[in-house]
């Protein structure tokens, strides 16, 4: 047969333009969020006279929206990561007990940092971040230990259910004991971006470009998956390994997320599916869309958050909830969704 | 016992195997002639999907199978899923791969790690794709086909690995009669470009049309002999607790259900 090659590929096409368009939202908003805050646009024509205003904006604004934005990436990423690997598109981040985990985590860190009152503001700031992280990795290997390795994806979902079960009620019975902590624990589960600054923005930016290279690097493995585990090792995939470190890019996005800006809602089960209805595309794609698509929206959302009340704030974590679910419910009650969505 | 005298394409000698503890092959010695369609049948329960699995390697067994002569086991995964390719049954809803990149996933174990498609892997899959007739909606999500139509396209995934040894499992399952007499032909074309094909098949006309049958029952090979020998016809009709008759219609054999049977059971 000696026609040329016919490169059928419309969808190549859509995913260059989608990933174009949510880089440039991306921009935009950044720039937005950046411009606009409780002093409005004040501080950004002041930035070269006022040092206040220059603080305003380089040391709280940016580093924040860009760290929305980042956080967004990383729960994207672990949210396409998830629901491809355990070919389940309810699958999310929090999916195999690092919510619960990063909860107790921080729930240990403010007892005990309340046990010693000449820690600093940025001490303890540090510490529930660590903590919140190290619960959350603590958690995912707990969840593999009782699911007896990566073998079997039903035995870990199953897994991940207890132990975020049970770590979750180990949390609750804490802030039962010590009701000091309880206002806390109940910012920190509802997320806010409130204290990302920027070596928080760097830490993140650093987990979320080494997950997204492995896992752009291994996504041939979650489209050899879609087909079945055993479509899949037909195909020559070493699955245990390749799935053991795509477990590892999860745990490590979401703990990353996870301690810097708690426990936010959605982002990472929406961001999946709102590219699904958009295009469709292989994983190497899929992942990285999925990512830019979370990052936006924990911008706009962390954008919103600021601005809806001003000077007031609503965290974030409740917005994106709100926005998320509602999105979904609107692209499940769409007419013609078949497969879209579920 | 292999009926033609031809090399073989794949062996097992003593192969056990068990699901979630319970035996379901007990005691396996099987070798089937390279170049040939052999279809295994049998009644429901009997192991043939277990014994396909096995034969690619799929599930872990006792005992050993060979693929052209080496054991399947000890051979690179990259290099058995170039010699072997294997079809299942569908086992997933929603799939949102296009039908074009599916396809260009039997190609996997011809590319290196993160290369693109090379022009013989592109061409590969339009061979593919054409050759089920699935060429026309490339460009659609698998998820969104009829059962028949995500059948084909499955079928090109696995003939565009363009292996030497085709194992599948119940491929007829959802094509409509048109489809069942292309798949008739291609598998008949790949056999006669001296492939190996294997099929778990319920339709025993279908199996009746190829060259050797393999019939299973409780975990065991019952018979394995040329579809056309009537020692073959006879155990197919004994198997099957002589509950279908097979007939000749013109050139063709077919299986036909005894209803008689059914009532006085």
């Amino acid at each position: 047969m000696k026609r040329p090659p016919v490169q059928p590929d419309p969808p190549a096409r859509r995913v260059g333009t989608v990933a174009a368009a949510l880089l440039l939202a991306s921009v935009v908003f950044l720039c937005l969020a950046i411009a606009v805050g409780s002093t409005g646009f004040e501080s950004i024509l002041m930035l070269r006279q006022d040092p206040v205003a220059w603080q305003i904006v380089v040391d709280i604004r940016a580093p924040r929206s860009l760290g929305a934005w980042l956080a967004g990436a990383l729960l994207g990423l672990a949210g396409a990561v998830a629901q491809g690997l355990f070919r389940n598109p309810l699958a999310d981040p929090y999916l195999l007990g690092s919510a619960s985990g990063a909860s107790l985590g921080v729930a240990v860190a403010l007892v005990a940092s309340g046990a010693t009152p000449f820690a600093g503001e940025w001490l303890v700031q540090l510490g529930l971040t660590g903590a919140a992280f190290v619960g959350a990795v603590a958690a995912v290997l707990l969840t593999l230990l009782l699911a007896r390795g990566v073998g079997h994806s039903l035995r870990l979902l199953l897994a991940g259910v207890v132990v975020g079960v049970v770590l979750g009620a180990l949390g609750q019975l804490i802030m039962m004991l010590r009701p000091d902590v309880m206002l806390s624990m109940q910012a920190f589960s509802l997320g806010s971006t409130g204290f990302v600054g920027w070596s928080a923005c760097a830490l993140m930016a650093g987990a979320w470009i080494a997950g997204a290279l492995v896992a752009w690097a291994l996504a041939s493995v979650l489209d050899g998956l879609s087909l079945g585990e055993a479509t899949a090792i037909s195909l020559g995939l070493p699955l245990p390994q390749l799935r053991a470190a795509l477990i590892v890019v999860l745990a490590l996005a979401t703990g990353t997320a996870v301690a810097q800006t708690g426990l936010i809602a959605f982002v990472g089960l929406a961001a999946p599916h709102l590219v699904r209805s958009i295009v469709k595309t292989r994983h190497q794609n899929f992942i990285l869309l999925s990512s830019l698509m979370g990052a936006l929206l924990l911008l706009v959302a962390d954008g919103l958050a600021r601005s809806l009340v001003a000077p007031q704030e609503l965290p974030v974590g409740v917005l994106t909830a709100v926005l998320g679910g509602g999105y979904l419910l609107w692209l499940l009650q769409r007419p013609g969704t078949r497969g879209g969505l579920l | 016992m292999n009926p033609r005298g031809t090399p073989v394409a794949l062996a097992a000698r003593g192969v056990t195997a068990s699901l979630d503890g319970a035996p379901v092959l007990l005691g396996i010695d099987l070798e089937l002639a390279a170049g040939c369609w052999t279809s295994i049948v049998g009644p429901n329960g009997a192991g043939k999907s277990t014994l396909l699995k096995v034969l690619a390697n799929l599930l872990p067994h006792e005992g050993q199978v060979t693929l052209a002569g080496q054991p399947i086991a000890e051979m690179p995964a990259r290099m058995r899923a170039r010699k072997l390719s294997w079809l299942g049954q569908y086992e997933t809803s929603g799939v949102d791969l296009t039908v074009y990149d599916v396809t260009m996933l039997g190609r996997l174990p011809h590319q290196s790690w993160l290369a693109t498609a090379s022009a013989l892997d592109v061409a590969a899959v339009e061979r593919a794709l054409r050759a089920t007739q699935a060429w026309d909606w490339r460009a659609r999500a698998l998820g969104q086909l009829s059962g028949g139509e995500r059948q084909r396209v499955l079928l090109a995934r696995a003939l565009a690995v363009e292996a030497e040894v085709l194992l599948m499992d119940e491929p007829l399952a959802n094509l409509d009669p048109p489809h069942q007499a292309d798949w008739l032909a291609l598998v008949r074309g790949l056999a006669a470009r001296g492939k190996t094909v294997v099929s778990v098949l319920h339709e025993i006309s279908m199996a009746l049309q190829g060259d050797t049958i393999v019939i299973m029952a409780q975990g065991r090979v019952q018979y394995h002999g040329a579809a056309a020998a009537a020692a073959t016809q006879r155990a197919l009709e004994q198997v099957f607790d002589q509950r279908i008759t097979i007939l000749a219609l013109g050139a063709y054999w077919v299986a036909v259900p005894n209803q008689g049977q059914a009532t006085s059971a």
